[in-house]
């Protein structure tokens, strides 16, 4: 008989193992179900995360297209992350990410065609405004009425969906733009780019800004107290009452950083890769920044690495599609399958395994 | 006692580690009372959860009836007639009497049939209880009758409780104490575990005693003292708290009118309560549980605001202050709850020194956690009132219950409060923890704090208190000092809050 026993501490190498283990079983179902699609498995496997990288072919163009991805989804998930651990489930990032890029395309775009070196850093700061105003509405209704958070940013994300559909066809269009929908290009316009550091890295100002908020987030979560606080509230709500920790202000706190870091995420994505406001500009980023959150044990360290995970298989997944003819669905599915088997894998962390008959010998 | 009814042989249990239970043989014979003693992780928790099925022993053999018996889990051990009443209560609060029965039942009755099924052995064993009463309203002695006649239904022939006096007052345990009497003498057996010594010696046949996993000694308790059981525990003799006579200082902490609305369903308003304490005074607050004990400590922790002026410290209003600036000013709390309030479970011992610690010793410097002077803190307290633990990256709920209590109520004393508020500092910790828990608190008195006790142990309030009064509903009795108090007396102060008539007569 197979028995689950609970550990008396929760286990530090299963800590770190069970996303290795859940990467090791999605790809053994997941070249099972390639498999099933006539697909052959082990070149499928083997181009999805072996040949974005290292391909003699098509590497040098895949290689910057990595950081370049999984850039904003370290951004947001890093300040989902903290959220997270204090029991605040902020789902709705993706709105905070559009309401970024609105805010922040919006302040840069009053000042065209101005070649002033200001307007970037003041469109970082009005696409972090953008998206810290858009998750203080949950935040504000949750500690002044006691609502859900997940609903309240869920359903604003919506929204912050038909406002994007709004501004690309009416405040932000471009006027030269001969009626299309979308903005500008803000990638075009020097004053307003969110260029490469270095050419041809795909390090762009928004990876740099992630790798900082990655070093901000650690030091904050094992250095200071309020990161203490933040992992308190998660843990013993009461017990964080009973040290002088003041839910409210937790609540505002997280949902304001996440808020913060996904609209800087926002503008950065609008003001580089995508280059305009448009209808569909954001690419689903805030919500998958919460498996790369969850995959990365909301761990700082561990969302770089998921996030680099996840956009290689973003990435290995769009190659598979295009050299395989593997349908698209396929790859969400493969996807699905990596955050299913780390939350299955999960339980050895505070539970270990044991086979064997319990009756006494 | 000749009729051998369970018959343990030679269980040992091993966890990484530490060995829990090692070789321990004993029998208990039909109809007997037999109590199981021993300090804090001497196993006697081990010990019964793997006669009601909970452990698997590593070796040994278990025999009832003359059968072997190898309960895989505790339904095969109910349905062998071992039932078990747990220290703490698994009801539902907003759940009826019955319904609650009805829950930990294989195949209950039609819901008509257990009222009367209740209402019977309710009567027959002078366990007043109502079976459509909704939990939430019942008293902790009244939740623990319905844990009884839950196991009472069933039938057993062994009944497992495990301290089960600790949350009742002595007109509960002296009710209690007769059904167990009566139920022994149908042929029930019973294994009783308590700290209570006095106890111990008032209802049981025989005793076993356990030392760190073993059995060190068998003992009749009414021919016995309970000094010689206590060092049987412990093995060697333990202090008894010192008779003290103090120069009291100043008012440290005054409440005045103090009245609170109830923080939710189950709560209980604080009604215009109102005492001193003085430095270098110890008042003790009794009281049945459920009565304001906990709300109490809310107001005065701070995690529960009330107009500044109700409670003063030195004649400065703090009613308006949060716990962070209650604890600045010297004012310290230890909540009952341990795991999840007064300590987050899975966090290490160190980070739970800087729950309450960080700003008293110093533990920050601009907002960041100085790690090393936190784990030097913890260290400090796990010396200081030997927490047994492998080190302070301990994760809190890996400690028994006993040394968590210890480590929590030290993690406050060694931050050398002027005013301490301690709720239940000794529930579940063994004789000797125990008094060295009331000796610090004495000590730290006799330094010139003021140390308000909320416990439901009288004879540990009457032991170190130097007034006493009673909560009941939320009110507070009038304060009285402990000498020359007597048992009748206090229970008066604690006042008819609960059905104390007994229906054996």
């Amino acid at each position: 008989m197979i028995r689950l026993e609970k550990r008396p501490q929760p286990s530090q190498v299963w800590t770190v193992m069970t996303p290795v283990l859940a990467v090791f079983l999605t790809m053994i179902v997941g070249g099972i179900m390639f498999a099933m699609l006539d697909t052959p498995p082990l070149e499928a496997i083997r181009i999805i995360f072996w040949d974005p990288l290292f391909n003699t072919q098509f590497a040098s163009f895949t290689r910057p297209q990595l950081l370049v991805k999984a850039g904003p989804l370290i951004l947001i998930a890093i300040g989902l992350s903290i959220g997270f651990k204090a029991g605040i489930w902020n789902i709705g990032a993706e709105g905070q990410y559009i309401m970024g890029a609105i805010f922040g395309a919006g302040a840069g775009l009053a000042f065209y065609p101005s070649e002033s070196w200001l307007i970037f850093p003041f469109m970082i700061i009005a696409g972090a405004f953008g998206g810290f105003l858009w998750a203080m509405i949950p935040a504000i209704l949750r500690t002044a009425f006691r609502t859900n958070e997940i609903l309240v940013s869920l359903m604003l994300v919506y929204v912050a969906e038909a406002m994007l559909a709004s501004v690309s066809q009416g405040l932000l269009r471009n006027p030269e733009g001969l009626g299309f929908p979308g903005s500008r290009n803000l990638s075009q316009w020097d004053a307003s780019a969110n260029r490469e550091i270095i050419a041809g890295s795909g390090m762009h100002w928004g990876v740099l800004t992630a790798f900082i908020a990655v070093i901000f987030a650690y030091v904050l979560m094992t250095r200071h107290i309020q990161g203490f606080n933040v992992r308190l509230t998660g843990e013993a709500p009461r017990a964080a009452r009973f040290a002088g920790v003041i839910p409210a202000r937790i609540v505002i706190f997280c949902l304001g950083l996440s808020g913060v870091l996904a609209g800087m995420a926002g503008l950065f994505e609008v003001a580089g890769p995508a280059g305009q406001i448009s209808i569909d500009f954001n690419s689903g980023y805030g919500f998958t920044a919460i498996i790369v959150a969850f995959l990365g044990r909301l761990h700082p360290v561990g969302i770089l690495l998921a996030g680099l995970l996840m956009a290689l298989t973003y990435i290995g997944g769009e190659l598979a599609q295009l050299m395989l003819g593997v349908p698209g669905a396929s790859i969400q599915l493969f996807q699905g399958m990596l955050l299913f088997f780390l939350l299955a894998t999960d339980v050895f962390i505070n539970f270990r395994l044991r086979i064997g008959r319990t009756e006494v010998a | 006692m000749d009729d051998i009814l369970l018959s343990l042989s030679g269980l040992t249990k091993a966890y990484p580690g530490v060995v829990a239970n090692d070789d321990v043989s004993f029998d208990i014979g039909r109809g007997e009372v037999h109590a199981l003693l021993g300090e804090n992780g001497a196993g006697k928790s081990t010990l019964v959860k793997m006669i009601y099925g909970l452990v698997k022993p590593d070796t040994g053999t278990m025999t009832l009836n003359g059968a072997g018996y190898t309960p895989a889990e505790p339904r095969a051990a109910r349905a062998a007639g071992v039932a078990m009443v747990f220290q703490h209560f698994s009801l539902f609060d907003a759940l009826t009497v019955a319904e609650n029965i009805a829950l930990g039942m294989e195949n209950p009755p039609k819901p008509r049939d257990l009222a009367r099924q209740i209402r019977e052995v309710s009567e027959n064993y002078g366990l007043p209880l109502d079976p459509d009463r909704v939990v939430g309203t019942l008293s902790a002695g009244e939740r623990q009758r319905v844990e009884i006649i839950r196991c009472l239904l069933q039938n057993p022939q062994l009944l497992i409780m495990d301290e089960p006096t600790s949350v009742l007052t002595p007109q509960e345990v002296e009710i209690l104490f007769q059904t167990l009497r009566q139920l022994s003498a149908e042929g029930t057996a019973i294994l009783y575990i308590s700290h209570k010594l006095e106890e111990i010696r008032a209802l049981c046949d025989n005793a076993t005693i356990l030392r760190l996993g073993k059995k060190v000694a068998t003992c009749i308790p009414r021919e016995t003292t309970a000094r010689e059981m206590a060092e049987m525990m412990v093995g060697s003799s333990f202090n008894a708290p010192e008779a003290r006579a103090r120069d009291l200082g100043d008012v440290a902490l005054e409440v005045r009118g103090l009245s609170l609305p109830a923080p939710g369903a189950f709560g209980t308003p604080l009604r215009d309560i109102s005492f001193t304490v003085r430095q270098g005074e110890v008042l003790g607050l009794g009281g049945v549980a459920g009565n304001g004990q906990d709300e109490l400590l809310a107001a005065l922790s701070g995690e529960q605001r009330s107009p500044a002026a109700m409670i003063r410290m030195h004649d400065v209003e703090i009613g308006a202050l949060g716990p962070t600036a209650r604890r600045d000013k010297g004012l310290l709390t230890g909540p009952e709850e341990r795991l999840g309030h007064a300590a987050a479970p899975d966090m290490s011992l160190t980070e739970n020194a800087v729950l309450t610690a960080a700003r008293r010793e110093g533990l920050l410097s601009r907002g960041f956690v100085n790690w090393g002077r936190a784990q030097g803190f913890a260290e400090k307290v796990i010396e200081a009132f030997d927490v047994r633990t492998p080190g302070p990256g301990t994760a809190a709920r890996a400690l028994s219950g006993g040394n968590l209590q210890k480590y929590v109520i030290g993690r406050e004393i060694l931050q050398r409060p002027e005013v301490l508020i301690v709720n239940q500092p000794t529930w579940g910790v063994d004789a000797a923890a125990a008094a060295a828990i009331r000796q610090a608190l004495l000590d730290l008195a006799a330094k010139g704090a003021a140390i308000v006790v909320i416990s439901q142990d009288l004879d540990e309030l009457i032991e170190i208190s130097d007034r006493f009064g009673a909560l009941n509903e939320g009110r507070l009795s009038a304060i009285k000092p402990v000498q020359g108090l007597t048992i009748d007396e206090i229970g008066l102060m604690m006042g008819g809050a609960h059905d104390m008539e007994v229906a054996h007569a």
